[in-house]
């Protein structure tokens, strides 16, 4: 018996480890390989120095977290509220929701077009602020620093919503109740009881938004300054790429990029680390 | 104890919607009294209590405690400012806060100086005999300690009031027993008012100073447990506190001032009647109201007897230790449930002799309250 649902284990898990050896793993120690050597084939770590010896190339990093870093924060300011509210469920809350996993469905291109012209020079947008007077002359909302933040927090809010919603309904009504019958205020409740029980899924919802935003590139090519002031960071690596034919370099941008990424996670979970890690929800006893 | 004399509830009501889960609520409950909400999911007992606490808005009615109103349907104290205590079925204990963090929390928002909650929380503590848990977290331990920890939590804020949720019901049949006696001796001990909502009958006999049976939102009938056993009110009150044999009869005639003969099918049934029960045949001697008797089956004797001799067919027996519940037929029509300590050994298929006592005989008209 023991033998038999260890085999029907492994066929069980074959295809996750297939999966993962050839569309992971194979192609992450490929890019690694790459990144370390030169065109040649021989170990360098040139591709690395050269990347950040060459401001041009350096400065994505900056330009990407400056874009990446407060999507993050807004969309999750944004939906940390409206989750709050609807966590016991609200009238029309599949209505609202439908709405907001939209974006999400629809894609980055699809809403880039979008915003093109409804927040362009000659769209909607302007043209209501300026009848309403709110400004003379029309705003600059696309090929911008903006365009590509607003592109990325349409995105980023929504999935963020979803994210939270989901892990604060996990947290049992009742313990709001008990806190309040004990003597807790909404926002003694809120701070004492519910955030605490919610911070895992906060981090882990910065962590994962944060990701998505530091890859960013439709949104910064078709609504940005791909040459320019949204020059992110996988342009970079797309253009050393598709346009200098040198998969080493790339290789190296699109490790520096996860490096990044980490150290991100890492800062986020070691903040995590002070607060309560167990589940939100007891189990029998 | 308790600093008020008396909780009034007037005229309660309660709607979700169209649906009605309260109706014309009204109770008196004194100071220090046990009082227990009884009834089936879905009486509407669970909202009632929620209502009391603040918990959910009423929508018409009044709570007062002594003259103080603290629901009015448009004014109420929140929940917050009641300083009632309460514990939940599921406990609701918090995930993050140990023992003595969960037992400290209401003490910590009543900013409490810190000597008196590390004094406070382990005397209580000790009351519930959880002293040697007191740093481990809720996931640890088990669900009868658990609730011990709500419980603690609930009394150390010395509240007003105390309102328990169901809140044996998620633990096995020994430990409720168990936590139903300390229950018990805590309020004796304390003396804080108790409402207690239960689905359990045996737990709310056991409780309570006071019964309040409730079906579909309404009260059916409010008396001591004594009351509430020996003579229910209603059909429904009876049939909830183990009147498990309800037939619908037919008057024959009135033998004498309390004594009526009453037929079920084919079976002739003499039943003496206490004063109380007396005016539903009475009044459905000329009509056709439908009327019902009620035995419980422990009431129902086998063998021999003075009167109300059935021959009967044992159907199903089940064994249940100290005592057998047998399901009979009488004339292949009517369904007699008897339980016994008599170690006799029928089985299904069986004819058998029992017998009714007749003032063990309730009888109801439908539409009692």
């Amino acid at each position: 018996m023991k033998n038999r649902s260890f085999i029907s284990g492994i066929i069980y898990l074959l295809p996750a480890i297939l999966y993962l050896l050839f569309l992971f793993v194979y192609p992450f120690f490929y890019g690694l390989y790459l990144s370390l050597t030169n065109e040649t084939g021989n170990f360098t770590l040139e591709n690395f120095k050269r990347f950040f010896n060459d401001p041009w190339e350096a400065n994505t990093i900056w330009i990407t977290l400056k874009l990446a870093i407060p999507t993050t924060l807004i969309s999750i300011l944004f939906a940390i509220p409206l989750a709050y509210y609807m966590r016991h469920g609200i009238k029309g809350e599949k209505i609202i929701t439908l709405f907001l996993i939209l974006p999400i469905t629809l894609g980055s291109v699809f809403i880039a077009e979008g915003m093109l012209t409804y927040m362009g020079p000659r769209g909607w947008l302007n043209r209501l602020l300026m009848t309403i007077g709110l400004v003379k002359e029309p705003v600059r909302f696309t090929h911008n620093y903006l365009g590509v933040l607003l592109a990325l927090v349409i995105n980023g809010f929504p999935f963020s919503f979803l994210m939270l919603l989901g892990s604060i309904s996990g947290i049992d009504p009742n313990l709001e109740k008990a806190a309040q019958t004990l003597g807790a205020s909404k926002w003694q409740t809120f701070h004492q009881v519910i955030l605490p029980l919610w911070m895992q899924g906060i981090t882990m919802c910065l962590a994962l938004n944060f990701v998505m935003a530091f890859t960013v590139f439709p949104s910064a090519v078709l609504l940005g300054q791909p040459s320019g002031p949204t020059r992110v960071i996988s342009i970079s690596a797309y253009q050393w790429a598709f346009e200098k034919f040198n998969f080493n370099m790339s290789s190296a941008v699109a490790i520096i990029m996860g490096i990044i990424e980490l150290i991100f996670i890492m800062i986020v979970m070691i903040l995590r680390q002070r607060g309560y890690r167990g589940a939100s929800r007891i189990g029998k006893g | 104890m308790g600093d008020f004399k008396e909780i009034y509830i007037q005229e309660l009501n309660k709607t979700f919607g169209k649906k009605k889960a309260v109706c014309d609520f009204n109770l008196t409950i004194k100071s220090g009294e046990f009082v227990t909400l009884l009834g089936p999911s879905g009486s509407g007992k669970s909202t009632v209590l929620n209502c009391i606490a603040g918990l959910i808005p009423i929508t018409s009615g009044k709570i007062y405690i002594d003259d103080e109103c603290i629901d009015d349907g448009i004014n109420s104290v929140p929940a917050e400012k009641r300083n009632f205590g309460m514990v939940f079925q599921n406990y609701a204990l918090f995930p993050h806060l140990n023992v003595f963090d969960n037992v400290a929390f209401g003490l910590k928002i009543r900013k409490v100086n810190k000597e008196l909650i590390t004094k406070k929380v382990k005397d209580v503590l000790d009351l519930v005999h959880l002293s040697e848990h007191i740093y481990e977290f809720p996931g640890q331990i088990s669900g009868g300690e658990q609730q011990r920890v709500a419980l603690a939590r609930c009394i150390v804020i010395e509240p007003r009031l105390m309102l328990l949720d169901e809140p044996l019901s998620n633990l096995d049949a020994k430990l409720r027993i168990e936590m139903r006696y300390e229950l018990k001796a805590l309020h004796k001990r304390l003396g804080i008012t108790t409402i207690y909502v239960t689905h359990d009958q045996q737990e709310a006999l056991a409780l309570s100073d006071r019964i309040v049976v409730m079906a579909e939102g309404k009260i059916q009938q409010v008396g001591t447990p004594e009351e509430i056993y020996s003579t229910p009110e209603s059909l429904f009150v009876a049939s909830f506190m183990g009147f498990r044999n309800i037939w619908p009869v037919q008057i024959n005639s009135f033998r004498s001032d309390n004594e009526v003969s009453l037929r079920i099918g084919q079976l002739e049934i003499l039943a003496k009647l206490q004063d109380k029960y007396k005016k539903s045949p009475l009044r459905a001697k000329g009509g056709n109201i439908p009327i019902f008797a009620a035995v419980r089956p422990e009431d129902i004797q086998i063998g021999d007897g003075p009167v109300n001799q059935i021959d009967v067919r044992v159907e199903v027996v089940e064994y249940l230790g100290q005592v057998k519940q047998i399901w009979a037929t009488a004339y292949e029509e009517t369904f007699i449930e008897l339980s016994t300590i008599n170690p006799l050994n029928a089985k299904p298929g069986e004819v058998i002799r029992i017998w009714i006592p007749p003032e063990k005989i309730l009888v109801f008209s439908e539409e009692e309250s």
